[in-house]
């Protein structure tokens, strides 16, 4: 099978001696929405890095649709669009310039680069705005830049580090849309982000890097079942005023109409509600303390940093 | 990549070279036509006139062909070094380095916009000249070939002090304390023979005086050293540049982590 992206071994020293990256082992199947995930400095941006060709890397290999980075450099750039954490485009030129030259770094002729160029500005909001100056966009507005930008040469494998911070929802919620969609179509991403219900909501498949090495690399599901418990909070339709019993179910009182409560994972909804409707409580609206992947990531990053 | 790939690659290079220095020409084409101006009407018509021939021409004429050049090589030099380094500045050199453009072709591309640059400002400042002087050109094969070599050289070289700059100061300190000594004493103003035996061989170690003279000869047909010599300098600085620059960019030096 053809990977969209197969690292072996990779590690990378920086000058300072610095090991960033101690033997990363990674497969993205193709068409996948795969989430990378890891705290700050824990070596996403230095792996993403290397695999656009950004940083050279000490040792490992790294191929993608089977071209060799050492080998193919050229056909693995072909492949990739790359979506970088900061702003990286000049502030001086317009947005159609940017997205047209872009496509001209690739071979694209100016003229169907400059559908190419329409077609994802307007697909991104964008159409209006493309002839103003960069620097005068909203910080949302870059972040779409920068994705038209990414994919003016159709890459089959999209690389989006970090792609919707500091974006309001609004934005945040089309932006998913439009990933989800080109997902879709075929096009493979890979994720990373500090928003974990981004990654939830988003990606199939996730690895968890920390201090240079992968901690977990399994598919969403499987790690989400991980989890041992859970704990939800629920409004209540009326005040009550003392905490309910409820059996085996470790429950605080958060105030006169919120309970919080702590589910096993053998344990059952069902008979949670079952217990509450028997003494009268009516729950409104019930919601995850914390979000579940946020739960497990912190558990990982935190053993292996213990 | 196909030979047009890397056609279309450069070429979107050297247009958005050529757009980036016209859109502020203010900042790079209207200078040096003040400048140059200002030197033909104080040492061409003003002192000029006091010191009558110079290798047997008007001294304005004299220095017509080293004003020239003088604006060409700064010029092209300061295009490269300021858009390549403002490229590594704000990382937008990182569109490039990710695409399949060949290193060769990113160099070639910015060497290129330095060129185009420098033909440019040399054109203007030639425009200024002609209200001081009749200017008539001796050979123009080899004015066409010295401007064209010299701007590509100086763009090399601005290509270079780019890759290495690690602050927008990096980019003025060759400029200024380097390139300019080099071009005042470079023969625009004078000819060596006017130095002693001493300085006339100190003078010869200095490249740019070779080019100022090349030029001189297309245009007035007179030089203080063999045209040949000339060339031939220029050429070997240009394979010289060309391979530490690619060697740079290969190696990523200056722009890899």
């Amino acid at each position: 099978m053809t990977y969209a992206l197969q690292i072996q071994d990779l590690k990378k020293v920086y000058g300072n001696r610095f090991e960033a990256l101690k033997g990363i082992n990674l497969q993205v199947a193709q068409g996948d929405f795969f989430a990378l995930l890891g705290p700050n400095g824990a070596g996403k941006s230095t792996t993403i890095g290397i695999i656009s060709s950004l940083i050279n890397k000490s040792s490992g290999s790294v191929s993608v649709f089977g071209f060799d980075l050492d080998s193919d450099r050229r056909e693995v750039k072909r492949h990739i669009g790359l979506v970088p954490q900061e702003f990286n485009f000049n502030v001086f030129e317009p947005v159609e310039e940017i997205v047209i030259n872009q496509g001209g770094y690739y071979g694209i002729p100016r003229a169907e680069a400059r559908v190419r160029t329409e077609a994802l500005l307007k697909q991104l909001g964008l159409w209006d705005k493309r002839r103003e100056m960069a620097r005068n966009l909203s910080g949302g507005m870059k972040r779409r830049l920068m994705i038209a930008r990414a994919l003016v040469h159709r890459p089959k494998l999209l690389i989006l580090d970090e792609p919707t911070a500091g974006v309001d929802i609004e934005i945040r919620q089309s932006m998913w849309k439009f990933l989800k969609e080109i997902n879709q179509q075929g096009t493979t991403i890979i994720l990373t982000t500090h928003y974990l219900e981004e990654a939830e909501q988003l990606c199939r498949n996730i690895a968890i890097i920390n201090d240079g090495e992968l901690v977990e690399n399994t598919s969403m599901k499987a790690l989400l079942n991980q989890l041992n418990m859970e704990t939800f909070v629920l409004d209540l339709n009326d005040d009550i005023q003392q905490l309910p019993e409820l059996g085996n179910y470790v429950i605080r009182m958060l105030d006169s109409s919120t309970l919080e409560v702590d589910v096993e994972k053998q344990q059952c909804m069902n008979e949670l509600f079952g217990k509450l409707s028997a003494q009268n409580i009516r729950v409104r609206s019930m919601r995850n303390k914390v979000n579940r992947l946020e739960e497990l990531f912190m558990t990982l990053v935190e053993k292996k940093s213990a | 990549m196909s030979a047009k790939e890397i056609y279309i690659a450069f070429q979107t290079i050297l247009v958005k070279e050529i757009l980036r220095f016209v859109r502020i020409w203010i900042q790079t084409l209207l200078p040096p036509a003040i400048t140059t101006a200002l030197y033909f009407v104080i040492f061409g018509s003003l002192i000029g006139s006091q010191i009558g021939d110079m290798e047997g021409f008007a001294y304005m004429d004299f220095i017509v062909p080293g004003l020239i050049l003088m604006a060409v090589i700064t010029n092209s030099y300061a295009n490269v070094v300021s858009s390549f380094y403002s490229s590594k500045f704000q990382h937008n050199i990182e569109e490039m380095l990710i695409s399949p453009t060949p290193n060769y072709v990113i160099l070639l591309g910015h060497v290129a916009g330095g060129v185009a640059r420098g033909l440019f400002v040399g054109f203007i400042v030639t425009g200024v000249s002609l209200f001081f002087t009749d200017l008539s050109i001796d050979n123009w094969f080899i004015t066409t070939l010295v401007i064209l070599l010299t701007a590509f050289l100086f763009s090399l070289a601005g290509f270079i002090n780019a890759v290495y700059a690690n602050s927008f100061d990096d980019i003025t300190i060759i400029p200024t304390f380097v390139l300019t000594p080099l071009t005042y004493l470079g023969g625009v103003f004078y000819s060596i023979k006017m130095l002693p035996d001493f300085w006339q061989d100190v003078s010869l170690a200095n490249p740019i005086l070779y080019m100022v003279n090349a030029f001189r000869y297309g245009i007035l047909g007179a030089s203080d050293i063999a045209i040949g010599t000339a060339f031939g300098l220029i050429i070997g600085f240009i394979i010289l540049l060309f391979g530490w620059a690619m060697y740079l960019l290969n190696n990523g030096i200056g722009i890899r982590k």
